[in-house]
């Protein structure tokens, strides 16, 4: 007899479940929309120039491969503080700040998750919009924190129900943990405007509330990594210490890399310095130090002008593509006489749309156009190209009419 | 500005082996030696990436359809493949029988953590974190620490190092296993204990694997020096496959930190070995959910560097040149110190320096000895007196054997 006889078997991934179906799909036309990861417009992943060239300073160095200290490689944690919160930042400039290197946005989440629950004693709760990425929950959870939730996506119309998520915000109990998502919400595309930024930041402050970001799109949501900064930064200037996970994995494109970051703005720095001291505590038990290869490639290009440029230049045009197959799809829809409004499509941002599609008409989609994406109706934009964005929108169309 | 919610946060003692390297960076004296990290380093003093890694790398970079896309979950097939296949043996009867499983994971390090997180969970019952945990004292100080975390609230020791007679107390160790309540997790040291480079003989295992199945025991092997310690694969994995033939169930932690020299990187996976392939599916599902909220999937670049020289039988015979050529300088720095300990007539016997094996060797020294040699010598060590092996060169035997000589006789 076994040790793991009791074991259950794990739910299937549900995404992962629908790469699998269109990977066995045998139909020409077939598009996988529930890929999170960018796509160019052939639909082939792309490995940014700007990387390539990173690349190959790191080949030409033949540096050694010595473990990295326990919080990272610190001129990528030091860059990544920066491009979060801006050069001009009072928080960078004084050091009230420690930025520890992560295993890219998920590892990050998980640190701060792991901090909260050690030493945030006021609250065991995390307040998530509603919906939020499939992972913060049990993240969360199995850091051993509770998980509530406010409202935020108004599903009539696929756009932000402001005075819903305002009411409920209004209501989280003072001092308790609310996770917000910096830009390019995942998975519905619904950013606040920055007057609603503004009037979020209000409430959290009057209610007191410990604020996490996760920002896993910087750059590639409006194509300017300041725009898409924004919100983090307002915040902090208005005297919210927050604290912060960051994502290379798509404005790089180093997804298999694993760069990433965590941050805790602090009161001061000597503050930062004890925080600091514990964040390795955490770590160290879960993997001792992080990889180095995406972290040192991230860090070249951050802390190299050429470079740096380069870099912004092929995240624009990342994000520029992802915003001209919104807007080709809904000029498609239109040119196929669908009489439904579709403008909550470009209105959304990044990678991902939540186009408003019931379960029925998804299961249509996969099953007569073999078209693929998750149930609640997420496509990710990525995933459609000018080759295929007429297709799609016929299908939508067909499916909606 | 408000007052904040980390005010309250105390500043937590550095990680002592870091902190010693951080000391000994600040150390301005010429005859600095440093004898803690535990990292290969050549004759020079120098970190070492080995001819067959700079090799793959170059073949890696020069491969224009490789991109940075994600792993699945649980790593790399090609490498999870190859580096169980490399803990248990091509010919193990596990594989054949289509009963293992592998999860790449971040170093050895991380390999432990997504174990012990899923024994917490499934073994012994659910969430069972009453379960006792042994580690060896000594052991490497993260075990602790990783199965604390973990959520195990019956963490012990069991007995290993017998410091009056410098080697394996093992009736101690079997002792404690007897003494063991029914389904105990041990850890146990594939090869090269860290600290003490004490391992037990072949037949010392049979003696443990034996108490151990009958109190129903549960092996995790923590395997971080294969080929790196004796320089034959094999022979380092012995203990792993005996228990594999033996009919347990269990966990082996690899990491190819050290037999690769890819520490950065952190490259390591966590071999399961169970009754039958069903049994192993359920309990991977299971850790993929783990892995998925831990770190999502893992780094691939070192994953890469593995996977290529295993699965090719020219650079895999390359690497294991490389990997002796490791072990042999290791060993030659052993006999090399206790001849020369024994010609300055140091006190004490000094043969254990030889007897032991892997990176690192339990001196002896007590902790003002170890004071000594760092303050008044300017040789940086752990205060359990573990020194790394690989800290030594040629060119600073003379001086580090002479300060343990001095150390020895002049402090008690």
């Amino acid at each position: 007899s076994s040790w793991w006889s009791h074991v259950e078997m794990g739910p299937p991934d549900p995404i992962l479940g629908v790469t699998e179906a269109f990977k066995r799909d045998t139909n020409s036309k077939k598009m996988n929309l529930g890929v999170g990861a960018y796509r160019d417009d052939n639909g082939k992943p792309y490995v940014l120039n700007c990387v390539r060239k990173a690349e190959a300073v790191i080949a030409s160095k033949k540096m050694d491969k010595e473990y990295l200290p326990i919080g990272g490689l610190a001129d990528f944690a030091r860059a990544s503080a920066e491009l979060a919160l801006g050069e001009n930042s009072e928080a960078f400039k004084s050091g009230r700040f420690v930025t520890v290197q992560g295993i890219s946005g998920t590892g990050s989440l998980r640190i701060g998750a792991n901090f909260l629950q050690r030493f945030f004693k006021s609250s065991r709760d995390v307040y998530l919009p509603k919906p939020s990425w499939g992972n913060h929950t049990p993240i969360f959870r199995d850091a051993g924190l509770q998980l509530q939730a406010y409202r935020y996506y108004d599903p009539k119309t696929c756009s932000l129900d402001f005075s819903g998520a305002m009411d409920d915000i209004s209501k989280i109990p003072e001092k308790s943990i609310i996770l917000l998502h910096a830009c390019a919400h995942n998975p519905t595309g619904v950013d606040p405007r920055q007057e609603q930024w503004k009037e979020m930041a209000a409430m959290v402050k009057k209610r007191n509330l410990l604020v996490y970001f996760d920002m896993a799109y910087q750059g590639f949501a409006s194509g300017d990594i300041n725009r898409d900064a924004w919100a983090v930064r307002y915040f902090i200037e208005q005297g919210i210490n927050v604290i912060l996970s960051q994502s290379y994995a798509k404005n790089m494109g180093l997804y298999g890399e694993r760069a990433g970051a965590f941050t805790v703005i602090c009161s001061d720095a000597e503050e930062a310095k004890r925080v600091e001291s514990q964040l390795k505590i955490l770590i160290r038990p879960m993997y001792s130090n992080p990889p180095l290869n995406g972290a040192r490639i991230a860090s070249i290009i951050l802390n190299t002008p050429d470079l740096r440029k380069e870099w912004l230049v092929e995240v624009k045009s990342m994000a520029d593509r992802i915003i001209s197959m919104r807007t080709q799809l809904v000029s498609n829809l239109k040119k196929e006489g669908s009489s439904h409004n579709w403008q909550h499509i470009t209105d959304q941002i990044g990678m991902f749309c939540f186009t408003g599609l019931k379960p029925e008409q998804v299961e249509r989609l996969i099953k007569e156009f073999s078209i693929y994406m998750t149930k609640d109706g997420r496509i990710s934009v990525a995933g459609v190209t000018s080759g295929n964005v007429g297709y799609l929108a016929h299908a939508i169309h067909q499916v909606t009419k | 500005m408000a007052a904040s919610i980390f005010t309250a946060v105390p500043r937590a003692p550095p990680v002592a082996v870091f902190k010693l390297t951080a000391d000994f960076r600040e150390d301005g004296d010429a005859r600095k030696v440093n004898l803690g990290v535990g990292a290969y380093r050549t004759d020079e003093g120098q970190p070492w990436v080995l001819p067959v890694v700079k090799k793959v790398e170059q073949m890696i970079a020069n491969n224009n359809s490789l991109n940075h896309e994600y792993l699945p979950i649980l790593g790399l097939p090609e490498f999870r493949a190859n580096a169980s296949r490399i803990a248990l043996g091509d010919d193990s009867p596990a594989i054949k029988e289509n009963r293992i499983g592998s999860v790449q994971s971040l170093g050895g390090t991380g390999a432990l953590r997504i174990g012990a997180e899923f024994l917490r969970r499934w073994y012994n019952g659910n969430n069972n974190t009453a379960t006792p945990v042994y580690i060896s004292a000594p052991s490497w100080e993260n075990h602790n620490s990783v199965f604390v975390d973990a959520g195990f609230k019956d963490i012990r020791t069991y007995h290993y190092w017998d410091a009056a007679k410098r080697g394996l107390d093992l009736q101690g160790l079997l002792d404690d296993m007897e003494k063991a309540p029914e389904f105990s997790i041990f850890i146990l040291h594939a090869c090269a204990h860290n600290p003490t480079g004490t391992d037990p003989t072949p037949d010392q295992w049979k003696q443990i694997a034996a108490v151990m199945k009958r109190r129903f025991l549960f092996p995790f092997f923590d395997s971080a020096y294969q080929g790196f310690a004796s320089g034959s694969l094999d022979k380092d994995a012995w203990a792993v496959r005996y228990f594999v033939s033996e009919g347990f169930e269990l966990f082996c932690a690899q990491s190819f930190s050290k037999n690769f020299g890819l520490y950065n990187e952190r490259v390591g996976n966590l071999t399961v070995v169970g009754k039958d392939a069903d049994n192993v599916q359920r309990v991977l599902s299971q850790m993929e959910k783990i892995v998925r909220t831990t770190w999502s999937n893992p780094p691939s670049q070192g994953a890469r560097i593995v996977a290529t020289t295993l699965s090719s039988p020219q650079l895999f015979a390359e690497w294991y040149g490389n990997v002796k050529t490791m072990a042999d300088r290791v060993l030659l720095m052993r006999s090399e110190l206790r001849s020369r300990l024994e010609t300055l007539g140091t006190p004490g016997t000094w043969n254990h320096i030889t007897e032991q094996i892997g990176m690192f060797s339990f001196t002896g020294l007590n902790p003002k000895q170890v004071e000594y040699m760092i303050k008044e010598k300017h040789i940086y060590l752990m205060a359990s007196g573990r020194i790394n092996m690989c800290g030594l060169t040629t060119k600073n035997l003379d001086y580090v054997a002479k300060s343990i000589h001095e150390a020895v006789t002049k402090i008690q």
